[in-house]
C-alpha cells in the first residue's frame, strides 16, 4: 500500500498541523513514510505545501513524482491547483475548502478558481470555514477539510483521531476534542456524497 | 532499536549528541537553521553541556569551532551554502592546519533557490580545500554519516564537510537512533606544537602533508560502506548518482529493477577505482548530482574525447535547480507520469511584509524621505526587510550579500551619487555591517544608514541576535558621531516625525546612524506564548 499526499495552504492556515496528524497515525500503523515542507517565509502569507508519502515498502523519494499523488488536501481553492501537476489525474483526488484567501491583489475570480477544481476528474469542494464556524471552533478549517480527506486517505479515522490526542493531548481535553469533532464533521461531508 | 521521526537537519543534530559533540558553532541560514536550534532545544544537551549559542557570523563561527578542535574537544559548525563563502578564508586554512578533537562542518546547499540568492555548490569548497565530504542521500545516512565523518576527521586529522540540500533538510523520516553513546573527548592540545602556526615554513610543510593525506582519504572512500557498486547487465548506460540524486533514481524503478550498472557515491574524494569500472564496462555514461556539475566535469575532463558523458553538461539535465524523479526518469528515456497542468489562473503568492511589520512603518516614512530625489538610492541587504523591494513597497533598489548595503552605498557616494541610504538589518549589521560602518567612518563618507532593530533574526525564524541591546553603543564606539545616532519608533502615529529626521541626516555631509526600533510581531507572539506556558507550568 502506498499513499501519497500534498497539503497546501497559505502560512498560517494549518496546512503542516494536518500533515504532522496524517503522520503520527502512519507512523502508529508503522509504515514508513517521508514529509518533505517547505519552510522559511511561510509566516508571511506565502504558499506552503508538504509532500507526505506512506507506504509499506521503503520509500524513495522525498519528493512525490508527477502525476502520482493521490490526494491533493488544502484550506485554500488556488493553493490545490498550483500542485495539480503532481496529482494522479485519473484516480486522484483534490480535496479542498471552497474560500479564498486573498492576500494578493490579482486573485483571480472565486467562481472561476472553483470552476477550475471542479474540472479534476474527482474533487470535493466544500465550505469548510463555516462548519469549523458553526463548530465555534474558526481555527479548525484545517481539521474539516482533512476530516472530509479521510475518507480517501485508507487511514481510519479513529486512528486521525488518536493521533489528534497525541500531538494536542497537551493542550487539554477541551482543544482535543473540538478538533476531533472537526474532523467528524468534515468526515460526514465526505460521507454523504 | 529507538526509531525517531527527523528533519535531516534534526538527524544531523541527533547524531552529534550521540558522538560525543562538545560544542556547534553557526549563524542562522535556510536550509541550516534546524540544526542548531534542535540542539538548542535538547535536554541531553543540555546535561551534557554542548555549547550551542548562535555566532555574529559564519566565519566567526568556523573560527571557534576551529579552537574547540585546537582544544581537542569534538565541535561542529553550520552554515547554509552562501555561509561558506563568508567562512571562506578559516575554510581553506583549516585544511592546511589540520585538526586536532574531530571537526565536522555542515553546509546546507539551496538548489532552486527556495530561500537563497544563488546556488552555489559547496563541495566545491571541499575540492578546492582537499578536504573529504559526505553527502547523505537520506535521513538514516545523514544520522550514521556523522559518526562517521568525526571518526575519519580524528583518523586523519583533517575537518570534514556533510554536505546536505533542502530536500533533505526539511524533510522528515524515520531514523534509527544508536543506544550506544560516545563521551566527549578530554581537553589536550595538539602533540605538534608548530601545526596551529601557519608562518610560510610551517605552512609549506603542512600542505605537503594535507597532499599526502589524498591517497589515504581516497581509499578510504574506495572502502566506504556509503559508496556502493551496484552491478547490472544493460551496459549500454553506467550511472553515477550522487547523493541524494540516488533516491530519485530508484524512484524511477519502483515497479522494475533497474538493469544499469550504478555507482552511489556519497563520499568523497571520488573512488577514482570504482569510477574506473564503470568507464570501462559502460558505453555510456549519466551522471546524476544535485546542484551544480561538478563530477561531470571532472569525469569529461577539459577536452571530452573519451565515451559519451551525459549530464548537466550536455543538456540532458537541465543545467540549473534541483532534481527529481521525472528529469532522472527522462534523462534515461523513461515514460514518467504527467499530471495536470496549472491553470492559466493561478497567480503566484510571494511572500510579504507581516500586517503592521515595523520595516513597513520605516518603508513608509523613507519612501517619503527620498521623494524629492531622483530614483535608486537604497541599498539594501538581506533579512525580512528585503520584501521592501516588492509592491506596494517599492523602497529599495539593491540586495546582494549580507553587510553589502553598507558598502555599496559608500561606493555610490564616493561616485558622487548622493545622498546614498543603506538600510540593513540588526542581525545583518552585526554579522557583516560593523566593518563596513568603520569604513565609512574612517573616510567620513556622506551616507545615512538606517539599521532596522527589531530584536530578533526574524527571516530565519527568530533567533536570537548579537545586535540587540548593543547597537547604538556599537556605532558611537565604531566613532558615528553621538547627535547622528538617531532613535526613531516606526509606528505610524510618529511618521510625520520619522520622516523629519531621516530628511535630517539625509541632508547631513557625513556618516548618520538612524535605528527604526520595534519588535518584530511574530517574535513578539511566540514570547507571548512561552511566557504563557511558562506561567502554566509554574502554576
Ligand atoms: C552569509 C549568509 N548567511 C546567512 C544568510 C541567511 N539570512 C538571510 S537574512 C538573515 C538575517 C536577517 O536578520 P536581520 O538582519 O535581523 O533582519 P530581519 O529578518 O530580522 O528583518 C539571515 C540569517 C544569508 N543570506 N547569507
Ligand atoms: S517576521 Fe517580523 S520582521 Fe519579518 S515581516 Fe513579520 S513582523 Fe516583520
Amino acid at each position: 500500500m502506498k499513499i501519497d499526499i500534498i497539503l497546501c495552504g497559505v502560512g498560517g492556515m494549518g496546512a503542516l498541523s494536518s500533515a504532522a496528524i496524517i503522520s503520527q497515525a502512519a507512523l502508529e500503523m508503522g509504515m514508513y513514510m517521508k514529509q518533505a515542507e517547505t519552510h522559511g517565509m511561510a509566516q508571511r502569507g506565502g504558499d506552503v505545501q508538504s509532500h507526505l508519502r506512506l507506504s509499506d515498502k521503503e520509500i524513495a523519494s522525498d519528493l512525490i513524482p508527477d502525476g502520482q499523488c493521490d490526494i491533493i488536501i488544502s484550506v485554500e481553492p488556488m493553493e490545490a491547483l498550483r500542485y495539480l501537476p503532481f496529482l494522479n489525474k485519473e484516480e486522484g483526488w483534490v480535496i479542498t475548502n471552497e474560500n479564498p484567501f486573498i492576500n494578493i491583489p490579482n486573485y483571480p475570480e472565486k467562481e472561476e478558481v472553483l470552476a477550475e477544481v471542479r474540472k479534476v476528474k474527482n474533487s470535493i469542494v466544500f465550505n469548510a470555514d463555516k462548519i469549523a464556524l458553526d463548530l465555534g471552533n474558526p481555527k479548525g478549517t484545517n481539521m474539516v477539510v482533512l476530516g472530509a480527506a479521510s475518507k480517501y486517505l485508507k487511514i481510519d479515522l479513529e486512528k486521525l483521531e488518536n493521533a489528534v490526542r497525541s500531538i494536542f493531548g497537551k493542550k487539554g481535553d477541551a482543544v482535543v476534542m473540538a478538533n476531533i469533532n472537526a474532523l467528524r464533521a468534515g468526515r460526514e461531508v465526505a460521507d454523504k456524497i | 532499536m529507538e526509531k525517531l521521526l527527523l528533519l535531516g537537519d534534526e538527524a544531523i543534530a541527533q547524531a552529534a549528541i550521540d558522538a560525543g559533540l562538545s560544542g556547534i558553532f553557526g549563524y542562522p541560514g535556510t536550509p541550516s537553521t534546524e540544526i542548531i536550534e534542535y540542539i538548542q532545544a535538547s535536554k541531553e544537551a543540555k546535561q551534557k553541556n554542548i555549547r550551542s549559542s548562535w555566532a555574529s557570523n559564519e566565519k566567526t563561527a568556523m573560527e571557534a569551532a576551529l579552537g574547540m578542535s585546537y582544544a581537542g574537544k569534538r565541535a561542529m559548525f553550520t552554515c547554509k551554502h552562501v555561509g561558506m563563502n563568508v567562512a571562506a578564508d578559516p575554510f581553506m586554512n583549516s585544511a592546511i592546519t589540520g585538526v586536532n578533537g574531530g571537526l565536522v562542518y555542515i553546509s546546507a546547499d539551496d538548489p532552486s533557490m527556495h530561500s537563497s540568492q544563488d546556488e552555489q555548490d559547496s563541495r566545491y569548497y571541499a575540492f578546492w580545500a582537499k578536504i573529504p565530504i559526505l553527502e547523505p542521500s537520506n535521513q538514516q545516512e545523514a544520522y550514521d554519516m556523522i559518526h562517521e565523518a568525526f571518526e575519519l576527521s580524528e583518523k586523519f586529522r583533517i575537518p570534514v564537510m556533510l554536505r546536505i540540500t533542502t530536500r533533505l533538510a526539511h524533510s522528515r523520516a524515520g531514523v534509527v537512533i544508536r543506544q550506544d553513546k560516545r563521551e566527549q573527548n578530554q581537553i589536550g592540545i595538539p602533540e605538534n606544537p608548530k601545526q596551529f602556526i601557519l608562518l610560510p615554513v610551517n605552512a609549506r610543510r603542512q600542505y605537503k602533508e594535507l597532499l599526502a593525506k589524498q591517497e589515504g582519504l581516497e581509499e578510504a572512500s574506495t572502502k566506504s560502506v556509503f559508496n556502493h557498486y551496484y552491478e547490472g547487465e544493460n551496459k549500454s548506460i553506467g550511472i553515477i548518482a550522487c547523493g541524494l540524486s540516488f533516491n530519485y533514481l530508484m524512484e524511477n524503478f519502483t515497479q522494475t529493477k533497474c538493469t544499469y550498472p550504478i555507482l552511489k557515491i556519497t563520499q568523497y574524494p571520488i573512488p577514482t577505482e570504482m569510477v574506473k569500472k564503470l568507464y570501462q564496462e559502460c558505453d555510456s555514461i549519466l551522471v546524476l548530482e544535485e546542484g551544480q556539475p561538478l563530477f561531470e566535469e571532472k569525469l569529461k575532463g577539459f577536452l571530452n574525447n573519451g565515451k559519451k558523458i551525459m549530464g548537466r553538461l550536455d543538456g540532458t539535465l537541465s543545467i540549473d535547480g534541483e532534481l527529481n524523479p521525472a528529469k532522472v526518469g527522462k534523462a534515461l528515456g523513461l515514460k514518467v507520469s504527467e499530471g495536470l497542468p496549472v491553470p492559466e489562473l493561478v497567480a503566484p503568492r510571494p511572500p510579504k511584509l507581516c500586517e503592521g511589520c515595523p520595516h513597513a512603518d520605516t518603508y513608509r516614512a523613507l519612501n517619503e524621505a527620498v521623494a524629492d530625489f531622483s530614483k535608486g538610492r537604497v541599498f539594501a541587504d538581506i533579512g525580512c526587510y528585503t520584501l521592501g523591494a516588492l509592491p506596494p513597497y517599492n523602497a529599495i533598489n539593491t540586495t546582494v550579500d549580507m553587510g553589502a548595503s553598507i558598502t555599496m552605498a559608500k561606493g555610490a557616494s564616493e561616485a558622487g551619487f548622493q545622498p546614498a541610504i543603506a538600510v540593513i538589518g540588526d542581525s545583518t549589521f552585526t554579522h557583516s555591517g560593523m566593518t563596513g560602518l568603520l569604513d565609512c567612518v574612517v573616510d567620513n563618507t556622506p551616507v545615512t544608514i538606517i539599521i532596522l532593530d527589531n530584536s530578533i533574526t526574524a527571516m530565519t525564524g527568530s533567533q536570537k541576535s548579537s545586535a540587540t541591546g548593543r547597537i547604538e553603543s556599537i556605532c558611537e564606539g565604531i566613532g558615528v558621531a553621538k547627535e547622528h545616532i538617531r532613535v526613531i519608533t516606526p509606528l505610524k502615529k510618529f511618521h510625520e516625525e520619522n520622516v523629519r529626521i531621516m530628511k535630517e541626516e539625509i541632508a547631513y555631509q557625513g556618516v548618520s546612524v538612524i535605528i527604526p526600533r520595534r519588535e518584530c510581531l511574530v517574535w513578539l507572539n511566540k514570547k507571548r506564548k512561552e511566557e504563557k506556558q511558562r506561567q502554566k507550568q509554574q502554576e
